[in-house]
This record gives C-alpha cells, sequence and structure tokens, in this order.
C-alpha cells in the first residue's frame, strides 16, 4: 500500500500523482517504470516513474485515462493508497551527450517521455521534443515539456493547433535543417513504426520505448514479449527500449490487438454492473 | 534405529492383525468430484480428502516395517510408520506432529508430491505385486485434520537473538527456511516480489488442486511466529543485496525460484493466443481472471493445446477445460510413459476428457490476417535410444506431420532461474543454467558466504518437497554458521 500524497491535472484526462515510495525513489533512474495495482481486482499495469524526491520519498506518476484501470487509478485522491506498487523494472535509458536529439512523442508515449528529455537535456544534450496528437485537445504537457526542451514542435492531423501534419513530418522538417544525433519515439506503436522507417532513411540512430501488453512485469510470464533482431525478448527484463530499427513493429501491432475484445468486453461489464 | 517402534502400543498395534492380512486389504480410492461436474468448476477441489474410517484402514495396511524402505524414497526422511501408525490408533493430532518434525508442509505436499515416484514406490506392498500404502493421502489427511480441527499448533520459538535475516522469495523454499529460522529465534524478514505470498503455491498451482487456503494457514502460522512479510519488493530491484548487507541482515537466503518461461523458438510462436504456462496461470490463479469481476483479460479458447507433459502442462489444460475449452489437448513429444506430470494428474485430466497427443511435436504455427493462432502443425515422433536422463529421446518420423486446429496455445516446456539475483551480485557464481552453485549440504553458496540458496533457483524446475527440504537443510546451515563467527 502506497500513501498518494498529492494530486493535480495537467488536463481533464491528465493526472499526476506524487506517491509515497521511499526505496523506489532511491533506487530508480529515468526510463525506469513501476506496475501498479488499484483493488483487490484490479489488473497489474506498467507505468514510467515520471520522477523522484529522495529525501521525500516520493516518485511522480503522470496517467492518462485510457481504460479500466487507469480510469480506477485517476479516481483516486490525495491521501487513498494505491493497493500495489512494485518497481523500479526495466532497464534504465541510457543517458549520455549524445548533441542533438529528437524525442518524438504522442498519445499514451507523451507522459513516459518527460523523463527522459529531462535527463538528455541535464546530460547537455540540444533537445528538440516532437509532440504529435490528432487534434489540440489531444496535446498534453506541452508546458512541461518546454520546460525542459531547447524546442518543442506540436504537430496534429487537422491542424488545430501547432503544425498540421503527422509526427513523422516534424521530425523530417528537423532533420533537414539541422544534423541531428539521435532520435527517441514513445507513443502507439504504430507511430513508432513510421518514426523508425523514417529515422532508418536518414541513418538516424533511434531509440523506441515499447509499451507492450505485461502482466508480472518482472520477466515471469512473456505477456511482453517482442521480437528484436529476430530474437525474442521480454520488453519488461531487456527494455523497454530498443533499438527502433531492429524491432518488428508488425508483430507488436498484432499482439497489442490480442486483447481488444475482452478488452471491450471488460468495459461493458463494468458499465452495465455500475451502481 | 527406530526406537519409536520398539514402543508398546506399536509392538501391540503390530501384533493385532497379521502381516498377510494387512496385505490383503485393498488400498483405498481417493474420494472426488464427480468428472463431468468439476470440468466446468474452477475453484472446487478434486479430491475431497479421506474420511477418519478410510485413513484408519487405509494405515492398517502399512506393515509397520523393521526397514521402512519407503522413507528412502522420501527426499526429506519423513518418520512414515511414526505417522501412519498413530493414524491407525485414531490419534491424528499425533500423526500431524511426527509430520511436521520433519515437514514445514505437510498439508501441501500430501497434495502434490509425486508419491508415486517417491516414497510409494519403495513401499514394501509392491514387492508383493499389492498397490502401495497410500502415503500421500494420509500425510494429507492428518494435515488436514490438525488444521480443520482448530487445534494447530504454532511451534514453540526460542528467545529472540536480535539477528536480522532476509529471505528472497516465499515459495516453499522460502516459508520452510523462515519457519526454521523463526523457531531458532532470528528475526526473519520475507521479501516479495509479487502481491501475494506463496509462490508458485499461488500463482501457478491451481485452486482446484491446492486451495489458496492451505497455504494462507501455513503463512498466518509463520506471521504467529514472528516471521515478517513484505510484498511487492523485488531484492536486486527495490532493495539491492548490498544495501541488505548494509542494513545489518547477516544472512540472506535467496529462494527466488525458477520463473521464467522457456519457449521452442519455433514460427509463429508470438502469434496471438499463444501464450507461456506461467502467463496463462498467473492469469487465472494470481489475477483471478476468469471471474467477471476481475480486471484482468484472459483468452478462454475452445479448441486449446499446452505444449508438455509437466504438472504445469496438466495444471494449464485442465485449467483451459474448466475455462470452456471444448477440445483440450496434451502435445508432448515422448510417450506417456516419460510424462514427468504425477500420475494423478494424468488420471485426473483423461477422466476431465483431456486428449492426449503424445510422440507429437510442435514444427509451426499458423494465423490469421489478425495474427491470431488458427493451426499448429505437429511432428510426429517415435522413441529412440535413452538419452541423458534415462528417457528414451523422442525422434522425428520423417516426412510424417499433421495440422490441427487450435484457437489458443499454451507452451510449458520449462523453466529458467531468474536472472535478477545475479545480476544484483555479479560475483555470484552460476552454472550455465543459471542456477546458483552452492554447497550441496549446507547450501551456502561457494562464492559469497553470507548467500545461502534453495529450491528452484538451484535446481532448477523441481518439486515443492526439494524446495522445502533445501529451505530447513539451509536454516541449520545458517544457524551453525552465524554461531561460528561469534
Ligand atoms: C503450475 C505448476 C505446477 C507444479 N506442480 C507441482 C507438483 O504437483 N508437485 C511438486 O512437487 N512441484 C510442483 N511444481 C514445482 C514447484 O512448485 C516448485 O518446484 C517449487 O514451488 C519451488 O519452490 P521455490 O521456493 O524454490 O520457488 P517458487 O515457488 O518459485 O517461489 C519463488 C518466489 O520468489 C519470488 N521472487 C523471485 N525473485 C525475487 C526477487 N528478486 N525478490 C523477491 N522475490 C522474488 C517469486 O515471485 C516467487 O514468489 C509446480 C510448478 C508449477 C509452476
Ligand atoms: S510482463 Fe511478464 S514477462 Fe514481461
Amino acid at each position: 500500500m502506497n500513501k498518494i500524497i498529492s494530486k493535480e491535472y495537467f488536463s481533464a484526462n491528465v493526472v499526476k500523482f506524487v506517491v509515497e515510495a521511499p526505496l523506489i525513489a532511491k533506487a530508480r533512474r529515468a526510463g525506469h517504470f513501476v506496475i501498479v495495482r488499484v483493488g483487490e481486482k484490479g489488473e497489474r499495469i506498467p507505468l514510467t516513474i515520471a520522477d523522484a524526491d529522495i529525501s521525500k520519498g516520493t516518485i511522480t506518476l503522470v496517467i492518462q485515462r485510457m481504460g479500466v484501470s487507469s480510469t480506477k487509478l485517476c479516481a483516486l485522491e490525495a491521501g487513498d493508497y494505491i493497493t500495489d506498487l512494485v518497481g523500479p523494472l526495466g532497464k534504465a535509458t541510457h543517458i549520455e551527450n549524445f548533441g542533438t536529439v529528437v524525442c518524438a512523442c504522442g498519445g499514451v508515449g507523451t507522459a513516459p517521455m518527460m523523463p527522459i528529455v529531462a535527463a538528455l537535456k541535464k546530460a547537455g544534450n540540444k533537445v528538440i521534443t516532437v509532440l504529435a496528437a490528432r487534434t489540440k485537445e489531444l496535446i498534453i504537457l506541452e508546458e512541461q515539456m518546454r520546460g525542459y526542451s531547447d524546442e518543442v514542435i506540436v504537430m496534429t492531423d487537422d491542424g488545430s493547433y501547432g503544425n498540421k501534419g503527422l509526427v513523422t513530418n516534424g521530425i523530417e522538417a528537423v532533420i533537414q535543417r539541422e544534423k541531428v544525433d539521435m532520435c527517441v519515439t514513445i507513443g502507439p506503436a504504430i507511430m513508432m513504426k513510421f518514426v523508425s522507417i523514417l529515422t532508418k532513411k536518414y541513418e538516424i540512430p533511434t531509440v523506441a520505448s515499447l509499451n507492450t501488453i505485461m502482466v508480472d512485469g518482472t520477466g515471469m510470464c512473456g505477456a511482453c514479449r517482442v521480437t528484436i533482431g529476430g530474437k525474442t525478448k521480454f520488453v519488461c527484463v531487456d527494455g523497454p527500449e530498443f533499438d527502433a530499427h531492429q524491432v518488428d513493429f508488425d508483430e507488436m501491432l498484432m499482439r497489442l490487438g490480442g486483447y481488444k475484445d475482452q478488452e471491450k468486453e471488460e468495459m461493458e461489464h463494468k458499465i452495465l454492473h455500475k451502481k | 534405529m527406530n526406537t519409536k517402534r520398539d514402543e508398546q502400543w506399536r509392538v501391540d498395534l503390530r501384533a493385532k492383525i497379521k502381516a498377510k492380512d494387512r496385505t490383503n486389504l485393498e488400498r483405498v480410492h481417493m474420494p472426488e468430484l464427480d468428472p463431468e461436474y468439476r470440468s466446468h468448476i474452477r475453484n472446487e477441489e478434486v479430491n475431497l480428502g479421506l474420511t477418519p474410517e478410510q485413513a484408519m484402514a487405509e494405515a492398517q495396511r502399512c506393515l509397520d516395517c523393521a526397514n521402512p524402505t519407503c522413507m528412502e524414497g522420501c527426499p526429506v526422511g519423513i518418520q512414515i510408520p511414526d505417522f501412519i501408525k498413530q493414524i491407525e490408533t485414531g490419534n491424528f493430532l499425533e500423526a500431524a506432529k511426527v509430520l511436521k518434525l520433519t515437514s514445514a508442509l505437510p498439508a501441501v505436499c500430501g497434495r502434490v508430491c509425486p508419491q508415486e515416484r517417491q516414497c510409494e514406490e519403495r513401499c514394501i506392498h509392491l514387492k508383493m505385486k499389492k498397490d502401495a500404502v497410500a502415503i500421500g493421502y494420509l500425510e494429507r489427511f492428518a494435515a488436514d485434520y490438525e488444521r480443520e480441527s482448530g487445534q494447530i499448533s504454532v511451534p514453540e520459538t526460542a528467545a529472540r537473538n536480535g539477528i536480522k535475516i532476509a529471505v528472497v522469495g516465499s515459495g516453499p523454499a522460502g516459508l520452510a527456511f523462515a519457519g526454521d529460522m523463526a523457531k531458532y529465534g532470528y528475526e526473519v524478514h520475507v521479501f516479495e516480489a509479487l502481491h501475494e505470498i506463496g509462490g508458485v503455491l499461488k500463482y501457478g498451482i491451481p485452486e482446484f488442486r491446492l486451495p489458496n487456503k492451505i497455504v494462507d494457514v501455513e503463512i498466518e502460522n509463520l506471521k504467529a511466529m514472528g516471521v515478517i512479510f513484505t510484498n511487492n519488493c523485488i531484492i536486486g530491484k527495490t532493495i539491492a543485496i548490498q544495501e541488505l548487507e548494509e542494513n545489518g541482515y547477516q544472512g540472506i537466503f535467496v529462494a527466488s525460484g525458477a520463473g521464467l518461461p522457456r519457449f521452442m523458438n519455433i514460427k509463429g510462436e508470438n502469434l496471438v493466443g499463444i501464450m507461456s504456462s506461467n502467463e496463462y496461470l498467473t492469469r487465472v490463479n494470481l489475477m483471478d481472471a476468469a471471474n467477471p469481476d476481475s480486471d484482468t483479460p484472459v483468452y478462454k479458447g475452445k479448441k486449446v493445446a499446452v505444449i508438455g507433459g509437466g504438472n504445469t502442462a496438466m495444471d494449464s489444460v485442465r485449467t483451459a477445460r474448466r475455462l470452456g475449452a471444448e477440445k483440450a489437448m496434451i502435445v508432448y513429444r515422448r510417450s506417456e510413459e516419460e510424462m514427468p506430470a504425477r500420475v494423478e494428474e494424468v488420471k485426473h485430466a483423461k477422466e476431465e476428457g483431456i486428449e492426449f497427443l503424445t510422440l507429437h511435436n510442435p514444427l509451426e504455427y499458423i494465423g490469421d490476417a489478425n495474427g491470431r493462432v488458427t493451426h499448429m502443425i505437429l511432428q510426429e515422433m517415435e522413441l529412440g535410444e535413452p538419452d541423458a536422463s534415462g528417457r528414451r529421446s523422442p525422434v522425428e518420423i520423417p516426412g510424417k506431420t499433421k495440422t490441427v486446429e487450435v484457437d489458443e496455445v499454451i507452451v510449458s516446456v520449462g523453466v529458467s532461474p531468474n536472472p535478477l539475483i545475479k545480476q544484483s551480485v555479479p560475483e555470484l557464481e552460476i552454472t550455465k543454467w543459471g542456477t546458483l552453485v552452492v554447497n550441496q549440504d549446507t547450501m551456502q553458496s561457494v562464492s559469497i558466504p553470507i548467500i545461502f540458496a534453495g529450491g528452484d533457483i538451484v535446481r532448477g524446475g523441481a518439486t515443492v518437497i526439494l524446495a522445502m527440504g533445501d529451505g530447513r537443510r539451509a536454516a541449520k546451515a545458517m544457524d551453525e554458521w552465524i554461531k561460528s563467527k561469534g
């Protein structure tokens, strides 16, 4: 049981929690995640650790309301307890001064990108963040990203905010403008796939942080397996970050779709049985 | 020399019924749930347990041999005739006490030990072409009787010595170790990575074979003895091994199990609907995914194939049946005789309508446009020469393959040790299989003396009783080691 110290809304569907977890605060590095479970019937879901304060013994989690579990989590208030919280899990991000780094994120990938942008900046990189979404309302954490980045480029599919176009248009514009040494991408698998195709064309080393289905998060089940360079890897222990150019995104996309029907039934069941 | 056997009551008891008459008694049948009924019920235990009358009658079959060979078959050397003769006279609580002298988890072992390859395999009756005494059933009976009587005894603990000991993992090895160390007076802290205490006993073995409440009673008992449990804590991640040392722990027992699932690395194995038995059983057992109120989803395949022939495979296939599979199949590359699963599990599986495709090995999986598995291609096999394990090794019959329709495949071809501890302590010596290298008698690490280890992390996928035995041996040796350091 971990106590929620504070709750803050970044937007209607994006919540920031500061949670008591002194051991995790001490052990975590950028890129690590935790597994969280809300309630005795709750699912185990992975969440990136956005920040930590060792002296206060707290970690920060940024949650975007999406499915059953994130909705349950977002409904908690300061003073409430998270039933289970375990971590830090996964391998930490490899941070060094690469030079100029493009951080491309969208949707679910925006919150986990935040600590990476911060760490890259701290290591002396020039950080250009490309924030992408379908439409204006779905752009989140822009202000926070501006705080850590040298430049933020906003892309919307419908042109309702920032530049009109896809995340890849935003990245390509940067690549054509200046020398890019490195790219980091987090977001929906389909987005990462296209980012990867683009940067491969320009031969820019690219890291993708994969958000597969997970159960335990400790290497015990293989639910999170992906194919990297022809070999099966477990995202929770071997990742979550991999060389994007080696990732079999088509397989990952297919596997992510695996529980869609159940998830839908689940939601319907929950709605049906809600008092 | 077994002096108990010479006590007058035992001598008299033996004289009461002639050995020949004892041998002629029929072995008891375990009362079971009806196979049709139980194939649709997820959470009811199949074996119902013996009645006191049945247990006492079965106990009469035991000849109370002067040289009980059954005990040689028991990995922890349970005083088998001692407890059986207590049952014969109706002293069930005494019988339970005898069990607890050597076994930390008799109610568990009575249910899950492969008795037919251990104690019962050495029973004198087999030499006379009769069925072995049902030692496992009797063990379970005595342990259940004690628990249900409400007179479960919390073992006495020595005066607290104030020395802190850490245990990594709360499976049978960790629990057995913790119990003994608490008895010796140590302050024992058990750290568990998952949110539940119990290891495989909780997340792996299903309710229909080992109800959680039985494991919970053992855990409560340990708590009453002062053992402190911390869940959601991964040693090597949340707390480093070094930090444990720095925080004053004077001994560390690593019982982190063999939790990593193996796959076969064949074509199509990452298709949707194909998963490890660990994933499947964790979803159903730990996360209660088959319950509509649970947030965790699980596939409920109609045509389910489980690859493998061990207990884990049997548990998976029988779970699939209970979740509604019309066709639930075991695919195993050797013949039934070589199957590592307990004989009783195979029997129960067959009664529940599980199909056995023995001498078949998957070659490839085929999926539909959405990447969902639809078929498996199987290679037909035959048995060749015995291999290193003494089992006849399967060889392919060239050109003989078949294609079988499936909508879910559960891969249950073994597990590897968890590498987390090694990653946390790189100097730790391990074998090429990733198991920790320890002194076989003391279970102490050969490279780092503060670390002791036991159970599956040392043996690879083994058994509950061996894990428990390791825990007890390690406790004894660690106690001596700490005392010798002064
Ligand atoms: C489905 C299934 C059925 C089985 N059936 C039988 C049977 O019928 N009979 C039989 O005798 N055996 C059976 N076995 C095997 C038996 O369960 C194991 O041999 C036994 O549980 C091993 O015990 P253990 O204590 O070594 O490890 P485990 O029971 O695996 O426990 C290890 C625990 O350590 C935790 N852990 C791991 N790493 C860390 C870490 N770094 N920090 C903190 N905690 C950690 C794990 O989460 C786990 O809870 C079965 C196994 C399975 C999977
Ligand atoms: S989530 Fe289970 S192995 Fe990665």
